[in-house]
């Protein structure tokens, strides 16, 4: 911990406290420790990696030529309980923590990492926030049909005019008699092709900003919804991405999710977990890579050896390891702290930037070691580098972390 | 239907790993290597879960020889639904030498003790393919045996096993007490889903030591020697068809 190495002063010493205390949380807790998973945790991770080994990632390569959506696998992992994995089980799902959900993305991930941000967005940016802000009759209608992967659902709050400047959201919800009239148009919605619900953000009060922001949960599809042309991505292919166009589109009043001007304090709650679902996703899309370098390093032989003696190649590995395992272990702390209803925000913000720039990183070194083989279709390293770069910009762009990251930074240290 | 199912499971080197021999040549590298359930008592649970889901068995006990490790394996047969496990202690050198022999007199002592119905167990296991541990259970508790079965049906207080044999496929009816051994085509066992993971965690486990069972797993087997297969020699082209029969005289082979 960093506190450690600050000379003694009051507010110094109550932060090592503090993080004193987070550590023996994190040390206390039966075999809740960063250097061993507890054995529920490696069993379900095992039950993923079979998973993903035999069933993803031997179609993945041609779901990524065909654009297709892996529907038959997202029913199995429903039926296994991995596209609700947090979700409580008398709502349908499999009730475990959000480390367990971390370590399902990644192993997914590195089977399939179309198949991963699938799950990943049906688990954190659609069931996440309706289970935090839902009412009891809210979950039971936009919860439980989606625990088993026969639905999935997609999360709407990216705008063609803003992304990151989130507040900016100029789509509009007007409220006539007994129902809201959405209109407006929202970009880059993973899943929605392949989605039976949405939660949309819209201003309620143009005039509080961003804090006139609210939640709505609509039905796909539904009159005054419609879809744009699923975008021809770099990468991540197999999930569809799109705008969804609103026009007049009129929904009953109790599909507003949370209270009225609520919005974008759950759009922001919800994207501080949804970040470690794709920090996962990135460490599985990175450790596919490496998997694929080093295998390569052991077979290829050059100069009379194989690669894997050359100290270029050894030291790439080397590198690209550490990136990985420095990422996962910041991704498994962040769950762990969420797990702990500790605050978490900035951890997730360092593992999300940490894991995304691992994944461009490890996917760039492994086609390096795969030379002219990294390069085309035959191998996968083509794929891992195409699917990681989504990775340092969506749930929140690399700069956005960065400033996550110093707004919590400048707070601890605030004079 | 009251019966209970006992199904062995046994911790063996992941089917995927590439083995290797130890320098010393007494046995391959288990150090550090990834282990997991033998594939066919994976098909051998997944079809006592199925009796049992289909109401015609009460319970299934899945057993497993071993040390500590072993538990993981009982686990996965507890997640995959398999209702308590046995965890019969063996560890060290009774561990290196535990065969066919002496895990068939454990299953024999552990059917009686349990009072099981029925026994299904892989045909073989992949670390030592011996395809013997069914037989010799069978032999010793004195009940009938359904082997490579590819299909089976409980009728009544009879099973109806099909057993695929070199000469196709093979259907018996044998009586109820029964050991039944799986093979490849008998089903495809399921993925622990996450739920069933989390309910393993509160299933029993219980330990047993062979001398409760009266069983002495002293081997009468002593290995000499373990090799690697001889290195595959590379093949030689030849231009026509009599260039290969005049190869093939020259070699012996005709």
């Amino acid at each position: 911990m960093s506190s450690a190495l600050l000379p003694s002063s009051r507010l110094t010493s109550v932060a090592r406290c503090s993080s004193w205390r987070r550590a023996s949380i994190l040390a206390g807790t039966p075999g809740q420790t960063l250097a061993e998973l507890p054995e529920l945790h490696q069993m379900m991770r095992q039950t993923c990696r079979d998973y993903a080994q035999k069933e993803l990632a031997p179609i993945a390569a041609q779901l990524d030529k065909d654009h297709k959506f892996p529907a038959k696998q997202v029913k199995e992992l429903g039926a296994m309980g991995v596209m609700a994995v947090e979700v409580p089980e008398s709502l349908g799902g499999a009730g475990m923590d959000y480390l367990a959900y971390c370590l399902a993305v990644e192993e997914l991930s590195r089977g399939c990492a179309s198949t991963g941000v699938i799950v990943s967005v049906n688990n954190s940016l659609y069931l996440g926030p309706i289970l935090k802000f839902g009412t009891e009759e809210q979950k039971k209608q936009w919860i439980t049909p989606f625990t088993t992967g026969e639905r999935v659902g997609c999360f709407a709050l990216s705008e063609p005019g803003n992304g990151s400047d989130a507040g900016a959201a100029s789509t509009l919800a007007q409220q006539e008699g007994d129902e809201w009239v959405l209109s407006g148009t929202k970009a880059w919605i993973t899943n929605c092709w392949d989605a039976s619900a949405t939660v949309v953000f819209a201003t309620t009060d143009k005039s509080l900003k961003h804090k006139g922001i609210s939640a709505f949960l609509v039905p796909m599809p539904h009159p005054g919804l419609s879809l744009g042309k699923k975008e021809d991505k770099l990468g991540i292919r197999a999930s569809s991405t799109a705008n969804i166009i609103l026009e007049d589109c009129h929904i009953p009043l109790g599909n507003m999710l949370g209270e009225r001007g609520m919005g974008f304090k759950i759009a922001m709650q919800t994207l501080d977990s949804g970040r470690l679902g794709i920090a996962a996703q990135a460490l599985g899309i990175a450790q596919a890579a490496l998997d694929c370098a080093a295998d390569y390093a052991h077979k290829r032989t050059a100069f009379g050896a194989p690669i894997g003696k050359l100290q270029a190649i050894q030291f790439k590995l080397a590198d690209m390891a550490l990136a990985i395992e420095s990422a996962r272990l910041l991704t498994w702390r962040a769950a762990m702290l969420r797990d702990a209803k500790k605050p978490f925000t900035k951890e997730a913000a360092m593992a999300k930037l940490a894991a995304s720039e691992a994944a461009t990183f490890v996917s760039h070194q492994a086609i390096q070691v795969l030379g002219g083989m990294g390069y085309v279709t035959d191998m996968p390293a083509e794929r891992h580098y195409r699917d990681a770069r989504i990775t340092e910009i969506y749930e929140g762009t690399s700069e956005i972390q960065r400033l996550v990251i110093a707004n919590n930074i400048l707070k601890e240290y605030q004079q | 239907m009251s019966a209970r199912v006992l199904v062995g499971v046994k911790r063996v080197i992941d089917y995927a790993v590439k083995i290797r021999v130890k320098p010393d040549h007494t046995g391959v590298v288990t150090d550090g290597v990834k282990h997991s359930m033998n594939p066919f008592c994976e098909i051998a649970v997944e079809e006592a879960v199925k009796l049992k889901e289909k109401k015609l068995v009460k319970e299934v006990v899945a057993v497993s020889c071993g040390p500590q490790q072993v538990q993981e394996t009982i686990r996965t047969a507890l997640a995959m639904g398999a209702d308590r496990g046995i965890h019969v202690e063996v560890s060290g050198k009774d561990y290196e030498t535990l065969g066919p022999l002496q895990v068939s007199k454990i299953l024999a002592a552990l059917a009686k003790k349990e009072q099981a119905d029925l026994i299904i167990l892989g045909k073989q296991a992949i670390d030592d393919d011996c395809n013997q541990t069914g037989q010799m259970t069978a032999a010793l508790l004195d009940w009938p045996q359904g082997t490579f079965a590819s299909e089976v049906n409980i009728e009544a207080d009879k099973l109806k096993v099909v057993r695929e044999v070199d000469g196709g496929l093979e259907t018996i009816k044998i009586k109820l007490p029964a050991v039944v051994t799986a093979d490849l085509r008998l089903n495809t066992p399921r993925y622990a889903t996450l739920p069933n993971i989390m309910k393993a965690k509160k299933k029993k486990i219980a330990n047993v030591k062979p001398a409760d069972l009266g069983v002495d797993v002293s081997s009468r087997l002593e290995v000499l020697k373990v090799d690697e297969p001889p290195q595959r020699q590379g093949g030689v082209k030849v231009e026509t068809v009599n260039d290969l029969v005049r190869k093939l005289k020259e070699a012996g082979r005709i």
